[in-house]
């Protein structure tokens, strides 16, 4: 398997649906990897999807960058014999993995396997499950018709399986992220799914590899504290993964960033809550036994991570429409910004009032002063003067034609509002729409994945 | 000697629907004790009152890697989607603690990070 070792290499091709797609080449080219894997799925992204599949027939349901990513890396997965799992089917794996087979052809992949899995839509069966939103205590069934998407995070078993049964090439939907990685490390050792202290070493393993360049030197650097080499050329990870899950870090030669214990910290307890039950659909992680080692420039060493039993349900994530946000800003520079900021805001309450906005929720951030931390910022010094201050207005309303009102008023400032105001034009997509997600558990056995080589 | 936090330590914040997770990371573990000490609950409470923060703040001790990870319920604004924070998915919010101080040994000056005179 490995080119240059018995270990089993596995490397990371994306952490999310905008990621680079460069190191995802680099990675395919030269990392001599056994499996490369995507993640591109956020935790809105399946209701995201299916709110513009209601609005735009034509869209296909996949990660939009599915054509750029996979040209980017079969022609050097199909030289080099690395096989590919991936999220990027996104609501519909099969379309998605019929288009991977397609683009396979034009690269002269003859016979590549793909394979898309697809999990069990609990859309329209989860408002007459009565259950509850773990959140709020409420039934989902008190969500009516604002209801899109109920769909559940999947673990790793159904890509070992299709990975057993030949595949080169696995298109999944929504699956937890772990698993994706955790699952060529199954197939290639033969882990059983109750070899919970291997499952939790993987998963951690996949974990630290998820969100790509996060642990290579990337949503790091701190000039002075935190240097990183060439933070304009990040590689994506790789790990070469031992029998027993140990595993070492690295990344391809020839790349900025950095791999040493800060980075695989900071990485490892990334979205983590409780370190010693991180839960999977797999297994439940133990991140506090882990020990990590510097083993090389770039490679750091992590073995002990352990699990235990997993639990007896599914996460299921639940999207609903909630309304709109409005928003937009504009801007004020040099002597008085912040007395003009401070009139502006006056103006658009004054404005808004006039114009009957119904706001569930509304808010004016002076960004340059005080807009990201609020009073946990740094007091300025008395006589701080800034040089430049942005007024950013956001709101949220039950219907878009509310939400309207917000960009409409900051229009109002161009002409009729202070001396030197500055403003971004054009303006597109000051409206969005809101998707909230609740989440819920349901009982294993009402999920199932259907495996389907394309 | 008096230092911030980020003389001694790192942060990278996470989120997970209305929660965040701030994990704050010795850079020696000869530090890492003084920080358990002294960065509490209490004290993380003070530093992010007046941010969305609203909910329970739960810390997790992990000795063995010298990290403390705080949880931070109701922190989001509602949800990065429901949110109007301009950093919606919190992911500045690690860097506000960097501020807190602490009393250091003077014995630990070779050690800091950042430049020597801050």
């Amino acid at each position: 398997m490995s080119r240059n070792s018995n270990k089993l290499r596995i490397g990371s091709g994306a952490g999310w649906w905008g990621d680079r797609i460069d190191p995802a080449r680099w990675n395919a080219e030269r990392g001599e990897l056994d499996f490369l894997c995507f993640e591109t799925m956020a935790e809105a992204t399946v209701s995201a999807a299916q709110v513009r599949k209601r609005r735009d027939p034509g869209f296909p349901g996949y990660d939009t960058w599915l054509d750029d990513r996979m040209r980017a890396v079969l022609p050097h997965c199909m030289a080099n014999g690395t096989r590919i799992i991936s999220n990027q089917g996104w609501i519909h794996p099969q379309a998605a993995a019929r288009r991977v087979a397609e683009l396979c052809a034009e690269v002269g992949w003859k016979n590549a396997k793909v394979a898309a899995i697809t999990a069990t839509d609990l859309s329209s069966t989860i408002a007459a499950s009565g259950l509850s939103i773990m959140e709020s205590g409420a039934p989902i069934a008190s969500l009516h018709d604002t209801l899109i998407s109920a769909e559940p995070y999947a673990g790793a078993e159904a890509i070992v399986q299709a990975l057993d049964q030949g595949a080169d090439i696995v298109i999944t939907g929504r699956v937890a992220d772990p698993s994706l990685f955790l699952a060529p490390m199954m197939h290639h050792y033969g882990w059983r799914h109750d070899d919970w202290d291997k499952l939790g070493q993987g998963s951690g393993i996949g974990h630290l590899l998820e969100c790509g360049a996060q642990v290579t030197g990337g949503y790091f650097g701190d000039p002075g504290y935190k240097d990183v080499p060439e933070p304009w050329n990040l590689a994506f990870p790789y790990a070469d993964v031992d029998a027993d899950g140990t595993a070492e870090i690295g990344k391809v030669s020839g790349t900025g960033g950095c791999i040493d214990l800060r980075t695989v910290k900071e990485q490892m307890f990334y979205e983590v809550h409780d370190p010693a039950r991180y839960i999977t659909p797999d297994v439940v992680v133990d991140f506090t036994t882990a020990q990590l080692e510097q083993t090389g420039e770039n490679r750091v060493t992590v073995r002990g991570i352990s699990g235990h039993p997993r639990t007896a349900t599914f996460k299921v994530s639940v999207g609903c429409t909630e309304g709109y946000i409005g928003e937009d800003m504009f801007f004020f520079a040099g002597p008085g910004c912040l007395e003009k900021a401070r009139l502006a805001d006056t103006i658009l309450r004054e404005r808004l009032r006039m114009a009957n906005l119904q706001a569930d929720d509304l808010r004016i951030d002076f960004i340059g002063l005080n807009a990201v931390h609020g009073a946990a910022s740094a007091p300025p010094s008395p006589n701080h003067v800034p040089a430049e201050i942005a007024v950013r207005i956001a709101a949220r309303c039950a219907t878009r034609a509310q939400a309207e009102k917000i960009g409409r008023e900051v229009d109002g400032m161009a002409v009729c509002g202070l001396a030197s105001t500055g403003k971004r034009v054009p303006h597109q997509d000051r409206v969005r729409e809101v998707i909230g997600l609740w989440s819920t558990l349901v009982p294993r056995d009402s999920v199932h994945c259907t495996i389907e080589f394309v | 000697m008096r230092v911030n936090l980020r003389r001694i330590a790192h942060t990278r914040s996470g989120d997970k629907g209305n929660t965040s997770n701030i994990a704050v990371i010795a850079y020696e573990p000869v530090f890492y004790p003084l920080i358990k000490q002294t960065l509490t609950v209490h004290a993380m409470r003070s530093i992010y009152n007046g941010t969305a923060v609203r909910g329970t703040i739960t810390r997790y001790d992990v000795d063995g890697l010298g990290v403390l990870n705080f949880v931070l319920e109701g922190a989001l604004g509602g949800g990065v989607s429901r949110s109007l924070a301009i950093d919606n998915y919190g992911k500045a919010l690690a860097s506000a603690v960097l501020r807190f101080e602490l009393e250091v040994p003077d014995a630990w000056l070779p050690l800091l990070r950042g430049p020597q005179e801050v």
